[in-house]
């Protein structure tokens, strides 16, 4: 398939930023560009209409609006609102913020795509990759951690710096990787041991429980859910751009959270995760729009996307917690089906063994 | 040889809302204007609201039974869900009037675009006629969906995806945001006529049919709009509160089979309760049990 693609890889990836700015349902006022307004609408940046099948046809031969023309069939790209577009089809989704001067990412995918997200990356901007921040330990979140720093540039505690006065003097090579202080600790090892993660891929810099910084032009507020997913979570909000980067904790339409009771996750730590998102969040109109969420894994939210998994995980903890309060073994649980007027939705039902198992282990171990 | 029988629904009813007349060259109808719903379909559904446990001629599976059991009203009053929209697919089944406009193409005089409004919370929809793909599974999913339509032989086929969660009736019923909603606006004279196919491969297990018919109305006008529904909460709850009944809890699901004389198995639903045929069933069921007797104050 891809030997017969003859598109152009950056025009065909411009016109995929720009078309999905416009045809993607609902991201944005743009959505509601009425047809008449946006035919004689011309993206400044790339010339055309954004909107003409005929220039989709002419520029990319594989519909829908995806991101084909990035030299794979995977890679996507589709802006969310402000300076922040979501990267999927790299494992996780990945965030990408661009600012005045630089990028900023919320998760690196996984290694073998991180060419690709720096080629599309590359179709919104040539600003340096100056940090990257892991929402987790994750493979999938942190595998592309070496390749892409190396692909950035790095800059002395840059992150607490205005970007405005940055120089490319003041460059050197390698972006900066920030993460909670558990996602270091579970990724190296004390010195003689062997360490779960290549050195060049560990945080260079991490926090304990919230972190404000200014960056590329607006407030970014970085914070710790303790023992949620893992116990390393952290959640990133775009206060300018008025955006939300949840990690694993919501993968709505994809999967149950991961209750990851090995590396300090927990039930109870996800409930209130998605609680603290919710309340980060304001509808714009009639529990509609806002603040949207790019999550771990699944298509871009809003407030009531979020609200209605957080009802979702509450109701199945209380249905599991009511179970093994009254002394069921695992299998009777199972047996029970906790799960199954969810498990139609999306790719749920895929997941809800390993979920039923995690929370039943979870609780169980808090109620002994 | 569900979609043999689906295509034979549709087009059965299509036939019908079209008066069996065949109208010469199919012309393209004019939606343009303000149209006043009937409200003579389904109507205490769509006024007063189903009772609960009321999950009779739906073509339900047993995922579906199981949300609408753990259902409480209550989440209707809760903060986060107090001032949701109602969805395409749900919005015109409500007893609201509709306002529809054209978008045309400067040039070439075609219509781009149609665009709906309902009375109650002003749900607004777009239509797309220009030809343009839905967008991937990684976009926004909203509670109008992303449509776009077609002219078939003079009715205007709408196919909307993307739909963020709803229901398919006010009593917990769920609607996935797997669904695809198929429509058929039909305009006969005066009369509109929506045809809404709801297919849901999570709690459905047959599409699921319905019409709703409007009038026109020349002098049909919006209400104006004051603000915007602002939440408040008439009991107070911590912050997480959701209202839900755990299995087994909840009280009133029989209420509703007691209240009326009809067994409970049918008033559970099922793609069997939607034919005349279960009538030989439904004579052969027990009876539900008598309502409980209210405590003396």
């Amino acid at each position: 398939m891809k030997e017969k693609m003859r598109c152009d890889t950056r025009a065909g990836s411009v016109l995929l930023a720009v078309i999905l700015l416009a045809a993607v349902g609902g991201l944005s006022a743009r959505q509601n560009e009425s047809p008449g307004q946006r035919r004689g609408s011309r993206d400044p940046k790339v010339g055309y209409d954004r909107t003409s099948p005929l220039h989709l046809e002419h520029s990319c031969s594989l519909l829908p609006v995806s991101g084909v023309c990035l030299d794979n069939d995977k890679i996507e790209l589709l802006h969310v609102q402000g300076n922040v577009y979501m990267l999927a089809g790299a494992g996780p989704n990945i965030t990408v913020q661009i600012g005045d001067k630089s990028v900023m990412l919320v998760d690196a995918g996984i290694p073998q795509m991180s060419d690709k997200v720096v080629a599309a990356i590359r179709v919104l901007t040539d600003k340096p990759i100056f940090f990257i921040v892991d929402t987790s330990m994750d493979d999938d979140h942190t595998g592309g951690n070496a390749s892409l720093a190396s692909a950035g540039s790095a800059l002395a505690n840059a992150f607490g710096q205005d970007t405005s006065t940055i120089t490319a003097s003041k460059l050197s090579s390698g972006a900066a990787i920030f993460a909670h202080i558990n996602v270091l600790n579970r990724m190296s090892a004390p010195t003689g041991q062997k360490a779960s993660a290549p050195e060049e891929a560990w945080p260079t810099d991490t926090y304990e429980s919230d972190d404000w910084r200014f960056y590329n032009g607006e407030s970014v507020y970085m914070f710790h859910v303790p023992n949620a997913h893992t116990d390393g979570d952290s959640i990133v909000l775009f206060r300018g751009s008025d955006v939300v980067s949840t990690g694993d904790i919501f993968e709505p339409l994809i999967s149950y959270p991961v209750v990851d009771n090995r590396r300090g996750g927990g039930i109870d730590g996800i409930v209130d995760g998605l609680n603290q998102i919710v309340e980060l969040m304001v509808a714009k109109d009639d529990e509609e729009g806002g603040t949207y969420v790019i999550p771990g894994h699944g298509p871009i939210c809003d407030r009531n996307d979020v609200v209605n998994y957080r009802d979702m995980v509450t109701i199945l903890r209380a249905r599991i917690a009511g179970m093994v309060k009254e002394g069921k073994t695992l299998e009777q649980v199972k047996a029970a089906k906790p799960t199954l007027d969810y498990d139609g939705i999306g790719h749920y039902g895929a997941t809800k063994d390993a979920f039923i198992e995690a929370v039943y282990q979870n609780l169980k171990a808090k109620n002994p | 040889m569900l979609k043999t029988y689906r295509s034979y629904v549709i087009g059965l009813v299509a036939v019908l809302a079209t008066g069996a007349i065949p109208l010469s060259a199919f012309a393209q109808a004019d939606f343009s204007g303000g149209w006043v719903t009937k409200m003579h379909e389904d109507a205490p559904e769509r006024s007063d609201g189903p009772e609960i446990g009321d999950y009779t001629g739906l073509p339900i599976n047993d995922a579906a039974r199981m949300r609408a059991d753990s259902w409480d009203a209550e989440e209707l009053e809760t903060l986060e869900h107090l001032c949701q929209k109602h969805s395409a697919d749900y919005a015109p089944r409500g007893p609201s009037n509709m306002r529809v406009w054209a978008e045309m193409d400067p040039f070439s005089k075609e219509i781009t675009a149609w665009h709906t409004e309902m009375t109650y919370m002003l749900p607004q929809r777009t239509i797309y006629m220009d030809g343009r793909p839905h967008p991937s599974q990684n976009a926004l999913h909203t509670s109008q969906g992303f449509s776009t339509g077609e002219w078939e032989e003079g009715k205007m086929k709408v196919t909307t995806t993307h739909l963020k969660e709803g229901r398919l009736r006010r009593n917990g019923l769920p609607r996935s945001p797997n669904a695809t909603l198929i429509e058929y606006f039909i305009r006969h004279h005066d009369v509109l006529t929506l045809v809404a196919d709801v297919e849901d491969p999570a709690y459905l297990t047959e599409p699921f049919i319905r019409t709703s018919s409007w009038v026109f109305d020349e002098n049909f006008r919006f209400a104006p709009k004051h603000d915007q529904c602002i939440p408040s909460a008439s009991v107070p709850h911590s912050k997480g509160y959701v209202a839900f009944h755990l299995p087994g809890k909840n009280a009133w699901l029989t209420e509703f089979a007691s209240k009326h004389g009809i067994p409970v198995e049918a008033a559970r639903g099922g793609a069997e309760t939607m034919y005349p045929e279960y009538q030989l069933k439904l004579a052969n069921l027990p009876a539900p049990p008598p309502l409980p007797e209210k405590k003396q104050e």
